[in-house]
């Protein structure tokens, strides 16, 4: 049986959408010893993310254990997380 | 464990037999391709450099050029000149005899234009198939094999499947003694501290950080935000969000054995084990330059779904995910995709990669080769004066 979504390592604070997933879904996704179940705030397409923990705007995205960006509003526990509220701190060559 | 090669006359192992028709030019780019197209059993490869170039630029160009026409998968090499380019037949052709590489040059200037260059290199070219056609496959170790790593046409599943799958058969290739050289710089961002943890020593170290931090200056030099190119749009549908998550999906191809080495762009490596080539996010532009430094076969994973191959190395395409592999079957050679439908495991779709290496070294066809996929390109540093 095909896994719904993928938690890559324990720190992350992000899980990735193994198949389209709708709002509403319960999702539990498991890594070591740490296991988190979420209620889809909205619908999550194949390889996008959504947030495991409610995220203040400012703070890091962390996946594979590393940061991948800064959120740039506040992210709710189940809500899409992607362009429209992260931002990379890479090739900013517009925030010189 | 042993794979079935040519041992050229320089030593050198090449795995497959190429005649190669070769502008050193642009301007001799069209007549290279006539005599390709004239000559059933050549391959060719055209590009837009050869003239203009100055400094590191030129030497970039320069190396690329004898790295690529002086490679093992090649048995002779005919070289097409104008007669006043800056680069020129001879000059690419004095390093190639030195390293021991059968090489023909035709000017066409010299020629006395277009349709009598062409006779004269479709006469070279024929002499060369009938030389190479003397070479035989004998076993080899594959301790000998250089494996060059790409990915193209990102999703969020590449860095969760055919990368890290990727990433073990590259373990195990090292592990037998070979090597694998892994590079786009740009992909490289945001992943400094990871890398910079498996530096065989602090010269390493202290190339990782210098090369990731070239590439982030370059980015920022545009004065803009690079998402949108970085990750690519195609990228950004798949689900990846910035370019430090792209680059922590990338960088799983380098699977987790200590790195050797840095090199330049199309520069050969000193060192055995795993190698970073300082090289482009520009899929094609940077196979050229695995190649030049010594690839033998690229293995090149995808999400999103791209054909290209190469005029002269086998490219080994290793979808992400299994939508993707059953939409472009014809260019898929292995599905990762199997590791996220429960099929198959890291560790199983990494063996059969490995496996797969070792069988397209031995001259099992690629679907890239099957198709006709020979895309070329150089990665030119610029400005051309």
């Amino acid at each position: 049986m095909q896994e719904k979504a993928i938690l890559i390592d324990k720190k992350d604070n992000v899980a990735t959408a193994l198949r389209q997933l709708e709002k509403g879904d319960s999702i539990p996704v498991v890594v070591e010893d740490r296991s988190v179940s979420v209620i889809l705030l909205q619908g999550i397409s194949f390889g996008h993310k959504f947030a495991l923990t409610d995220i203040q705007q400012g703070d890091a995205i962390i996946k594979y254990g590393e940061v991948i960006g800064l959120a740039t509003k506040q992210i709710r526990q189940g809500e899409h997380v992607h362009i429209h509220n992260v931002e990379s701190q890479k090739g900013r060559g517009d925030k010189r | 464990m042993k794979f079935l090669g040519y041992r050229r006359s320089n030593s050198k192992v090449g795995v497959r037999n190429h005649v190669l028709i070769f502008p050193t030019v642009v301007c001799a780019s069209e007549v290279a391709r006539m005599i390709g197209n004239e000559v059933p059993g050549a391959v060719y490869a055209i590009h837009g450099c050869g003239c203009g170039h100055v400094g590191e630029d030129k030497e970039q160009v320069v190396r690329t050029m004898v790295g690529f026409t002086g490679h093992p998968n090649v048995a002779g090499v005919l070289l097409v000149g104008l007669g006043c380019e800056v680069i020129t037949p001879e000059t690419i052709a004095g390093e190639l005899v030195k390293g021991g590489q059968r090489v023909e040059t035709v000017s066409i200037q010299r020629a006395g234009g277009t349709t009598q260059c062409v006779e004269e290199g479709k006469r070279l070219a024929g002499k060369l198939l009938a030389e190479a056609a003397d070479a035989k496959r004998e076993s080899i170790d594959v301790s000998e094999l250089t494996l060059g790593l790409e990915c193209g046409g990102s999703d969020a599943l590449s860095g969760l499947t055919a990368n890290p799958a990727l990433g073990i058969a590259s373990d195990l290739l090292i592990a037998e003694g070979g090597s694998a050289i892994f590079s786009e710089t740009t992909e490289m961002l945001g992943t400094e501290q990871v890398l910079a943890r498996r530096a065989a020593n602090a010269e390493v170290e202290k190339r990782i950080y210098e090369i990731i931090a070239a590439a982030d200056t370059k980015a920022k030099s545009m004065g803009v935000d690079i998402r949108g190119s970085q990750p690519t749009p195609g990228n950004i549908a798949g689900g990846l969000t910035s370019i430090e998550e792209k680059s922590l999906g990338c960088i799983r191809k380098g699977g987790s054995t200590t790195i050797m080495e840095v090199v330049k762009y199309a520069e050969q490596p000193a060192k055995k084990g795993l190698i970073i080539m300082d090289g482009t996010a520009l899929d094609v532009m940077n196979d050229t330059g695995l190649i030049a430094s010594g690839a033998q076969v690229i293995v090149f994973t995808t999400g999103r779904g791209t054909p290209v191959g190469t005029p002269i190395v086998p490219v080994i395409k290793v979808s992400s995910n299994s939508i993707n592999y059953n939409n472009m079957k014809d260019n898929m050679d292995i599905n990762a995709g199997v590791i996220v439908d429960g099929w198959g495991t890291l560790r199983s779709v990494g063996e059969q990669i490995f496996n797969e290496i070792i069988e397209v070294a031995s001259g099992k066809l690629t679907k890239a080769e099957i198709l006709g996929h020979r895309e070329f390109d150089i990665h030119s540093l610029g400005p051309v004066v």
